[in-house]
């Protein structure tokens, strides 16, 4: 049963009621985004004001239950906060996601995101978790220049 | 019920990794053999036999051991001319895999330095493939379209998961050069029937290749009575090592044709200007050769012929047959591919209402130990034909029984418990 510890309770939940999913007037920037080897794919908006804040992530995509929750995650953390923000989860969560379960999360940080921990453990599913997340950075560099 | 002789349980034995515990104490159920096979002990240890004792280079080394690794190799070679039938030991060709057998066959084509008008191509002319390859028997023939200028045309694959070959005389005609189909589909099982195919392209004047990885392994397959031109195959799945593959060509076109790779082994003579190459099969064999892998192959279908060929393919139609039945249970699930276990083999793909594939396969493994493949499985048109981004795939094998597939069937209940 190890594998079981990867789909917290958290993660299902955001799956079966993924929040803020469906793509959104107005935005700055639309980035599309593929995982080759599995076929996940996420096209993702944002809206930043001029003072630097996320008005709005919206996104569609399909994919694997720890993709869509990934993403649905990252709409509710971002969405709200600032950009300098927002990248500093982005980081700790790709740090995470990285640190091949060997890396004590931030939880103050992460937020919710922590319930994540265990893809880490995975590396064929780590891209799967990270999709949404690296097609926000790509959005937001994309919306300031 | 098993074919008579056919004993499952002492076949297990000879594959000593069935019976490894996994992490956690798991026992492994491995339903991914299309992917790859599992070995038995006897190419294992024909291997390590080879590696330890008689090891040296093939075909120019003059002492005891080059000459005991070139009578291995080219025994090998035998082995595999008689397992499928072949006319003569000089069309077995040695190649790395079988999307390097098909690639050697594509470059052939509009290539320069061949003469032989059956392998002349340009702008009109035409190669036909179908909806349900590989990517390795797609991309070769996309790439020689783009070097020549001639079109790429494919069978469209009926709902049921068969080839659509009601368009036949108007797809294989005049222009086409070649044909390159599979014979049992690795995502939807289904074996393609050869015969009408085949009788069209003769009428035309075009060549037919076979990608032949996922029969060779499961069935008797004679090339001689499929009556093709080219057949392609790889050693991995058929219970030898991975890193060798086999193409079967007929003599008078693989003399027709231009070497693939240059190198050593595979000429005759060599100026500075110019070289003359040796006969097929060293024509396409150039470089040292991956020598224990081809032994071992050897050994794979001196296996296979032992426990008989006849005897896997009834073995693996009774477990489809109780897989098609015991599968559809499982409420949401959708095979793509034949329902029917007619002209089909062993290996079922499906789809879950709303859960990924990847979550399904996750799941099956780390909880009950059982391996399939999830994903497109390097089919991706055939999935965008069925309108899906993937699916999970169960394969069978000589080892699998049927107390395996109620494994399957009560992961996958419980993969519904958990994603429902």
């Amino acid at each position: 049963m190890i594998g079981e510890s990867m789909y917290q309770e958290l993660i299902l939940e955001h799956y079966k009621h993924p929040q803020g999913r469906g793509l959104r007037e107005p935005y700055d920037a639309e980035v599309h985004h593929v995982n080759p080897t599995c076929g996940d794919e996420v096209t993702l908006r944002v809206k930043v004001d001029d003072g630097g804040k996320v008005l709005d992530v919206s996104y569609d995509g399909q994919g694997c239950s720890i993709s869509q929750a990934a993403a649905s995650v990252l709409h509710e953390l971002a969405t709200g906060s600032t950009v300098e923000e927002s990248l500093s989860v982005v980081e700790e969560f790709t740090r995470l996601m990285q640190g091949r379960g060997q890396v004590e999360p931030d939880e103050e940080v992460l937020g919710d995101a922590v319930a994540f921990a265990g893809v880490a453990k995975f590396p064929a599913r780590v891209k799967c978790a990270l999709l949404a997340w690296m097609a926000y950075k790509d959005a937001l560099m994309r919306s300031q220049g | 019920m098993s074919a008579p002789g056919f004993d499952v349980e002492r076949i297990r034995k000879d594959f000593p990794v069935l019976a490894r515990e996994l992490p956690g104490g798991r026992s492994l159920v491995y339903l991914d053999s299309g992917n790859s096979s599992q070995k038995p002990t006897q190419v294992i240890e024909t291997m390590r036999d080879h590696l330890t004792w008689h090891y040296g280079n093939v075909g120019r080394a003059l002492h005891v051991l080059g000459s005991e690794s070139t009578e291995a190799y080219e025994a090998a070679r035998d082995k595999i001319a008689a397992f499928v039938k072949a006319p003569s030991r000089d069309e077995i060709v040695f190649t790395k895999n079988a999307s390097e057998a098909l690639n050697l066959v594509a470059y052939a084509f509009g290539n320069p330095a061949g003469e032989d008008e059956r392998f002349r191509m340009g702008p009109g002319d035409e190669i036909v493939i179908s909806e349900m390859e590989h990517h390795s028997n797609i991309v070769p023939w996309q790439l020689l379209a783009q070097r020549t200028g001639a079109t790429l045309r494919w069978f469209p694959v009926t709902d049921e998961g068969r080839l659509d070959i009601s368009r036949l005389d108007e797809l294989v005609n005049e222009r086409t050069k070649i044909v390159s189909i599979v014979h049992q589909s690795n995502v939807l099982g289904t074996v393609n029937s050869v015969s009408p195919i085949l009788a069209r392209a003769r009428e035309v004047g075009a060549l037919m290749m076979l990608d032949a990885s996922q029969s060779v392994p499961h069935q008797p397959v004679d090339v001689t009575e499929l009556g093709v031109d080219f057949v392609a195959f790889t050693g991995h799945k058929m219970v030898g090592p991975s890193g060798i593959g086999v193409l079967w060509g007929r003599r008078e076109l693989l003399d027709a044709m231009p070497p693939f790779l240059g190198g050593g082994e595979m000429i005759e003579a060599v100026w500075m200007d110019h070289s003359t190459y040796a006969p097929v099969p060293h024509k396409f064999e150039a470089g040292t050769p991956p020598i224990v892998e081809a032994i071992g192959l050897g050994a794979a279908v001196d296996y296979l012929t032992a426990v008989g060929m006849d005897q896997i393919k009834a073995h693996e139609k009774e477990l489809v047959a109780y897989a098609l039945e015991a599968l559809p249970e499982v409420p949401g699930l959708r095979i793509i591919g034949p329902r029917t276990p007619i002209a089909r083999g062993g290996t079922i793909s499906f789809t879950l209402e709303g859960i990924h594939p990847h979550d399904v396969g996750q799941i099956l493994d780390d909880v009950y130990g059982i391996a399939v493949r999830v994903g497109h499985h390097c089919a991706r048109p055939l999935h965008l034909r069925f309108g899906i981004p993937a699916t999970t795939r169960a394969s069978f094998y000589l080892y699998n029984t049927t107390a395996e597939i109620d494994a399957l069937v009560r992961g996958l209940h419980h993969v519904q418990k958990v994603f429902g």
